[in-house]
């Protein structure tokens, strides 16, 4: 792969850019001792690093899912050169590319070896009779599958199990070399610190929480190269791959709406009620007028009118791929004016306390200028409300692009996400036997993330604002 | 089992906070004994387990706390032993409580006659059938003018010193045996205090109850106490009759805490301090635990814990100096007692370095459907006074009269609303942007509260500099830093300091950075705003030793905001009383001290609490409270509170009459009297 | 208080007449209405004829802003911006783009809405507040720690998945309910108890949590103290103190949200075909019938302020320390 066939998309470079800044927070929240000490307590409690190791897992797909290129054809041109083909496709669906590719018919249940509806199959000597075809994939290299089923899912499973014990032994060896090379101690001693849970951060907790989350991996790994894991959809896509797939969407809707809200709440907040006077009347009037609009419709109303742009303007898109991408970016935008007023308005609240707090008193007396006082006293005092505010939000994001997606005003209806799947998949509940499948993973993929996004948040907002803890 | 004579009696208990392997040990071993009818004071500086010591009596410790051993003795029952549904008929039945905050200890919803009520329904059987008029009764027993209708109001409706006395109505309506009173008085202003320590008084008076006063103020001890326990790191070190324990207090803390207390007496030396700091209540202690902090320490106070010895007085005390003689003393230190200063004053001129003149600061009150100005809330009511360079002037008064809005209009902090402030010749109300911004350097503050005066975010070497780096001041960035070793050396704190964050420091250390970043500067005015009153004694006088040498080695003048009478006598060149946003009598510190003329300064004087064992001056309790600066009374501000009013004081605010070159009091008794012998003079 | 009511209301109009700019802007700047015309005629070869005769019907024939035609005050009454705002301003929503009045469907479609969202509120209200009191009760037990675990879980459900596993369990297995559907009169409430129950069962993650972290609150301030040194029971502090207290937020929270009940729920009136505002709305959406959504964020608009002037009122009732001034 070389630089010409990369893609770089809008929510890709936003993304990258995301990294940066978080990156570039940590090296400055390692400097400060008051920074620190927060994440110190988040890393040491033992919610705080399991929740953490699950959502490692969901930010390297939805990253790998985040570099997009224009794949090689096969065959190279007359000249031997090579040719792109005009796809694109991301880092992550190269790594996966059977299950990608890999398509059946239509329906099929989880692991079967059928398909779900009976059709008319023509039998080699002519004749038709009408039973569950077999799955071009799924299952293709079993004999006979209703006796070799049980036994090759078992086999797979216990094989699949077997690597992600081995990988979890040898990643966890890894770290206990790391720490006792750091401690200083003997490898037994540390070893045993480590397994009875007496080091300062649990590494016990997220040596099992990782090696659950190997175990499940390797498993599903292995049983998805010779099925489809959990079943394939209407038009025969792999649905575990759907599921993976809408990893990157949920991610970004949760990060970069954020993102974007972030620079204008708190400019404006800190403005508002550091300045009062017409600035903060301005600034007021602005969020209770955006506020005052439901937010549904707002961006309803928003994703209509860009629809309508976007037909009427279908030339200016180079790929599906890309058009979806824009219309993403939209709703995280749209999302981003609708969510930013609350934290906005607290910020205001904070920022006209501390203006009167005797340290920027101080610094007035000094001759501090405005705009020192407002870098150097009040933005580092109300950061951690930034940051509590911005974990809070990201699980309430995940689950409203689910709804809005039901709705039809969420992410574009060609690009993977847990509330396309469950839009699609409602439609099937009247079926009879029911196709239950989608809706299953798109729940559980979404279920797992929300949760850890949700304990992890209680941690840190725990570790940033002490006098929340919940346990008093 | 327990005695009869003592109606409390609390033998070894320990409260510990907190769980897991450390454990704080808030109460470590307390022994103490309380007689019917007594009033019964313990005495100790913040942290060393005294509110503790009450909680634990009560059995209402936070859900951190837990009572880890020892007995309570209340009568014959042992109230530790008792189920938690029996302890709810002790608590508030024999036994009531009151507690520091009377701002926040009534529940804001509910009216006061209802909190009232609940308490008679449940400890007095006899009333339950006429719960209301018992509820007026002891509101009126408390001193509420008007209780049948403050019984209806709601707790935002009364003032801070009402709030205490409706706290007192609920513990009374049990009538208890034994009240506790956790510092009742400390968030009220002085002539407050005056009345509710006056009311418990009566109040013990006639029911005959036991009080246990829970104090951080020598005054308060000597004034109300018969007898007193003294604590220190979690045990009591000194138990005495009070007049024994001011004339010859045995344990060397007490000593030390007399000796720490500013006065009039004292002007002329350096207070006492103790060096150190109270030591964590997580340790655990082999020998003594003020050995460390202590002038007198021989070794066998860093070996073995000294026991408890009774003295022939009745006092006790747990000291080693009980069993041997100081003259064995091997190992002492030798007194630190720093009678003189080092530097003899820089001689200070005469000439006029701040002149105030009619400053008025005005806060208007918005009101109606455009939100009209409607009226003013004068916060600041046209105040004049000026302060010869290098001295001291205390601005005197209670909370709400405008003091603190006083410094920060001449720092132009808050803009004036009228009026001049002049610094060395140049106006300051009329100067800005960058022309005030470079005058700033002149003019520095120090707050009441360390811990809000320092950015949390920042490194104290930063704070330091910021003044420096805002004015432009200190040359480059190394010689910056080199300055600020310097200065936290000055203020008594190691150069390490620079590189820590403010919440590592105690309280004292971090009003010394505060100092420190004030000097960078190099200011000639400082206004310190109470700087000390958030501060215990023994830290206090660390503060005012700092102040006062600085004053001496670098001519700085002080505008110092206080409403601690023996801070100014120690302290002040120059005094200042105000009231509801005026300035009511100015003078030398000895003019106004000695001979007060206005009835409220002689009022203020009269009800600060006093260390000695003199028969008590007679106090002059005023009633009622401060009114409202949005609304002041007609006439003379303070004639409705005044004891001496006639009916000429609500006609018009009385002229200022010149006394004498320094002094000045705006009262019409005062001018009628004594106006024409002044004359000559003025 | 009165003058704080009209000031309050004066307030409002600047807030309205923005939010009909903000929706103006989006709804007519971004595309044009022949743009819009041809979406709804069928993209292909329109004729401009149609499309005039299409604005005209819908009263989209005047320019936008600025009728520099027009004389007078008319160069900006006579525009599409003020025409269509002071309707909208005197709750006269015109005709959808189908055609059909909106207001009346708003009258009548508005009952069905309430039906189910005052039910959900009132039972949830009840359920959340006595669960976080139980808690409460029980605060630092195992008690209090598995049920805030419970209720992050509960939290971290989509609400999509109460209405489907919902509907899935009680209305296909057990065949209690009908699955969806509406019924005029006293026959609606088989159609409402199973959304009702739903919308209860999904608020309770949040609900719970939210009081608890209230009633905990309360339950550290000083004047519990005072109350338990009366000797007052356990009981009594939690219900007769720490609960009158915690009620404030509560119940302003509840008067906030208390005329956007009007508008319905979007997604709970869809997936049971209930003929509220909220499927209204989301037809409209579909149907991309501006008219309607126009509407519908006008009248959102004014709800939502009408619940921020509600708020402060009803502090005044429940918390004798607040005064409006």
């Amino acid at each position: 792969m070389n630089m010409d066939n990369l893609v770089i998309l809008w929510t890709d470079a936003l993304v990258y850019l995301l990294l940066v800044v978080a990156i570039a927070f940590g090296i400055y929240a390692s400097r400060k001792e008051h920074l620190r000490a927060p994440w110190r307590y988040v890393i040491r409690s033992k919610v705080g690093i399991g929740t953490l190791v699950v959502l490692l897992f969901y930010v390297v797909i939805g990253l790998s899912d985040s570099i997009h290129f224009h794949p090689p054809l096969d065959e190279p041109d007359k000249n031997g050169e090579v040719i792109y083909s005009s796809e694109v496709i991301s880092l992550f669906d190269q790594m996966v590319s059977g299950l990608r590719a890999r398509q059946e018919k239509t329906y099929s249940a989880p692991l079967a070896t059928h398909l779900y509806a009976k059709e008319n199959i023509e039998l080699p000597d002519g004749t038709t009779i009408r039973d569950f075809p077999r799955l071009k994939y799924g299952g293709a290299h079993l004999q006979d599958p209703e006796k070799d089923w049980k036994g090759d899912i078992m086999a797979l499973s216990a094989l699949g199990i077997f690597k992600g014990l081995v990988l979890t032994l040898v990643l966890s060896n890894i770290l206990l070399i790391f720490l006792t090379i750091r401690s200083g101690c003997s490898f037994e001693h540390t070893a045993r610190n480590v397994l009875v849970g007496r080091t300062e951060i649990p590494w016990c907790v997220a040596l099992a929480v990782l090696g659950l989350m190997l175990v499940v991996f390797m498993w599903s790994a292995e049983l998805a190269t010779k099925y489809h894991l959990l079943g394939t959809d209407k038009v025969g896509e792999d649905v575990f791959y759907q599921s993976l797939k809408s990893i990157r969407t949920g991610l970004l809707i949760g990060t970069l709406t954020t993102l974007v809200m972030l620079p204008a709440a708190v400019l404006l907040g800190i403005m508002a009620g550091y300045f009062r006077g017409w600035v903060d009347d301005v600034i007021q009037y602005t969020y209770t007028t955006l506020n005052s609009i439901p937010g549904v419709l707002l961006i309803a109303a928003a994703i209509l009118m860009l629809q309508i742009y976007m037909s009427q303007h279908a030339d200016e898109f180079n790929s599906l791929v890309e058009r979806a991408d824009l219309r993403l970016l939209f709703l995280c935008i749209i999302l981003g004016v609708t969510s930013w007023t609350g934290l906005c308005r607290l910020l205001r609240g904070e920022a006209m306390k501390l203006r009167e707090v005797d340290y920027v008193q101080a610094a007035t007396a000094f001759g501090v200028g405005h705009f020192q006082i407002i870098s150097r006293h009040i933005l580092p005092n109300v950061l951690h409300i930034v940051l509590i505010s911005v974990v809070l939000d990201f699980s309430r994001l995940v689950l409203a692009e689910a709804v809005l997606s039901y709705v039809n005003i969420g992410v574009d209806p060609t690009m993977n996400s847990w509330g396309n799947m469950i839009n699609s998949a409602r439609l099937e509940m009247a079926r009879e036997p029911v196709v239950w499948w989608s809706l299953a993973a798109a729940m559980i993929f979404m279920f797992t993330l929300v949760l850890s996004a949700n304990l992890f948040s209680d941690v840190v907002r725990d570790a940033f604002d002490p006098r929340l803890r919940s346990t008093n | 089992m327990a005695d009869r004579e003592f109606l409390l009696h609390v033998d070894n208990l320990t409260t510990l906070l907190g769980s897991g392997e450390r454990p704080v040990r808030a109460v470590d071993g307390v022994d103490l004994e309380i007689h019917r009818g007594e009033t019964f004071t313990l005495l100790g500086e913040s942290g060393c387990g005294k509110s503790m010591t009450a909680l634990s009596i009560m059995r209402l410790l936070p859900p951190a706390g837990r009572i880890a051993g020892g007995n309570v003795w209340l009568g014959e029952t042992n109230l530790l032993d008792l189920p938690e549904n029996a302890m709810r008929d002790e608590r508030g039945g024999r036994m009531g409580m009151i507690f520091q905050e009377p701002m926040t200890s009534l529940n804001p919803v509910l009216t006061v006659g209802q909190q009232i009520a609940e308490a008679v329904k449940i400890h007095d059987p006899d009333n339950r059938n006429r719960v209301e008029a018992r509820v007026v009764e002891l509101l009126g027993s408390v001193g509420i003018p008007d209780p049948e209708r403050r019984a209806r109001e709601y707790p935002h409706q009364l003032s801070g010193g009402m709030k205490q006395r409706v706290v007192i109505a609920i513990a009374l309506a049990g009538r208890p045996e034994l009240l506790i009173a956790d510092e009742p008085t400390t968030a009220l202003d002085v002539t407050i205090q005056a009345q509710v320590l006056g009311l418990l008084k009566d109040l013990q008076q006639q029911t005959g109850m036991a009080i246990m006063l829970i104090t951080h103020d020598l005054g308060m001890v000597s004034e109300v106490a018969d007898r007193v326990a003294v604590m220190y790191a979690g045990q009591i070190v000194e138990v005495a009759e009070t007049a024994h324990f001011f004339g010859e207090a045995g344990h060397p803390y007490s000593r030390k805490l007399f000796d720490s207390v500013p006065g009039k007496e004292k002007r002329d030396n350096k207070l006492a301090v103790i060096k150190g700091t109270v030591p964590s209540l997580r340790e655990t202690f082999t020998g003594c635990r003020f050995a460390e902090r202590c002038e007198q320490v021989m070794p066998v106070c860093r070996e073995q814990e000294p026991d408890w010895c009774e003295l022939e007085t009745g006092q006790g005390m747990r000291c080693h100096l009980c069993t041997q003689q100081p003259d064995e003393v091997a190992e002492s230190i030798s007194p630190a007692e720093e009678p003189a200063w080092h530097l003899p004053a820089k001689a200070s001129s005469t000439d006029t370095q701040l002149e105030v003149d009619s400053l008025k600061v005005h806060f208007p009150i918005h009101k109606g459907v455009f939100k009209r100005v409607v009226g003013q809330v004068k916060a600041v009511d046209g105040v004049s006074f000026s302060i010869p360079s290098g001295k001291t002037l205390a601005v005197v008064g209670e909370s709400g009269c405008g003091k603190t809005t006083v410094g920060k209009g001449i720092l132009q902090l808050i803009r004036p609303t009228a009026g001049s402030a002049c610094f060395e010749g140049e106006e300051l109300t009329q100067l800005k942007g960058s022309k005030l911004r470079k005058r700033r350097s002149d003019l520095q503050i120090i707050f009441q509260d360390p811990v809000a005066s320092m950015n949390p975010r920042m490194l104290v070497g930063d704070i330091i500099e910021e003044g420096m780096r805002a004015q432009g001041v200190g040359g480059s960035t190394e010689q910056r830093r080199a300055r600020t070793r310097e200065l936290l050396e000055h203020v008594g704190l190691s150069v390490d300091a620079a590189t820590r964050y403010p919440h590592e420091f105690s309280g004292g250390q971090r009003q010394r950075i505060c100092v420190a970043r004030a000097l960078a500067v190099e200011p000639r005015l400082i206004v310190c705003d109470e700087p000390t009153s958030a501060l215990d004694v023994s830290v206090q006088a660390q503060i005012l030793n700092l102040l006062k040498e600085l004053q001496r080695e670098m001519g700085l003048t002080y505008l110092f905001i206080t409403h601690d009478i023996s801070v100014v006598a120690y302290l002040a060149h120059e005094v200042a009383v105000m009231y509801l946003g005026r300035i009511v009598e100015r003078g030398t510190v000895q003019e106004v001290l000695e001979s007060p003329q206005h009835p409220y300064t002689r009022a203020l004087l009269s009800v600060v609490p006093e260390i000695d064992t003199e028969p008590k001056r007679s106090v002059i309790r005023l009633e009622g409270d401060m009114p409202s600066p949005a609304n002041p009374p007609s006439g003379c501000h303070f004639h409705p509170r005044c004891p001496e009013a006639t009916d000429v004081c609500a006609m018009a605010y009385p002229e200022e009459v010149q006394l004498s070159v320094t002094r000045s009091v705006c009262c019409v008794r005062v001018g009628a009297s004594t106006v024409t012998g002044n004359e000559e003079n003025g | 208080m009165m003058a704080y009511i009209i000031r309050r209301v004066l307030y409002a109009i600047p807030i309205l007449i923005g939010v009909n700019v903000l929706t103006f802007m989006l709804f007519f700047v971004v595309n044009s209405p022949d743009d819009m015309a041809r979406m709804h005629l069928g993209q292909k070869r329109v004729n401009q004829a149609v499309i005039e005769n299409w604005k005209q019907e819908r009263g989209y024939n005047r320019p936008l802003l600025y009728n520099s035609e027009a004389e007078g005050v008319g160069s900006i009454t006579d525009t599409v911006f003020f025409q269509k705002s002071v309707k909208l301003f005197q709750f006269d929503f015109g005709s959808s783009d189908s055609g059909r009045d909106i207001g009346y469907d708003i009258s009548q479609r508005m009952w069905p809405s309430l039906a189910i969202a005052i039910p959900v509120l009132m039972v949830g209200l009840l359920v959340n507040i006595s669960y976080a009191l139980l808690i409460a009760f029980f605060r630092a037990t195992y008690i209090d720690l598995w049920s805030v675990v419970l209720c992050v879980v509960m939290m971290s459900i989509s609400g999509l998945f109460y209405i489907i596993g919902g509907q899935y369990l009680v209305s296909k297995l057990l065949h209690l309910v009908p699955i969806s559907g509406y019924d005029t009169g006293l026959g609606a409430w088989k159609f409402l108890v199973l959304p009702v129950i739903i919308g209860v069962i999904g608020s309770i993650g949040a609900g719970t949590r939210w009081y608890r972290t209230l009633f905990l609150e309360e339950i550290n301030k000083d004047y519990v103290r005072t109350a338990r040194a009366k000797g007052l029971s356990e009981r009594v502090v939690l219900f007769r103190h720490v609960l009158k207290n915690a009620m404030i937020p509560i119940l302003t929270g509840v008067v906030v949200v208390l005329p956007l009940l009007f508008m319905g729920s979007l997604i709970t009136e869809s997936f049971f075909g209930i003929p509220g505002l909220g499927s209204y709305t989301i037809d409209a959406i579909q149907r991309q019938d501006f008219a309607i959504v126009r509407s519908m964020v006008f009248l959102g608009s004014v709800l939502y302020i009408l619940g921020l002037l509600l708020t402060d009122i009803s502090y005044t009732l429940v918390d004798p320390r607040v005064r409006l001034s």
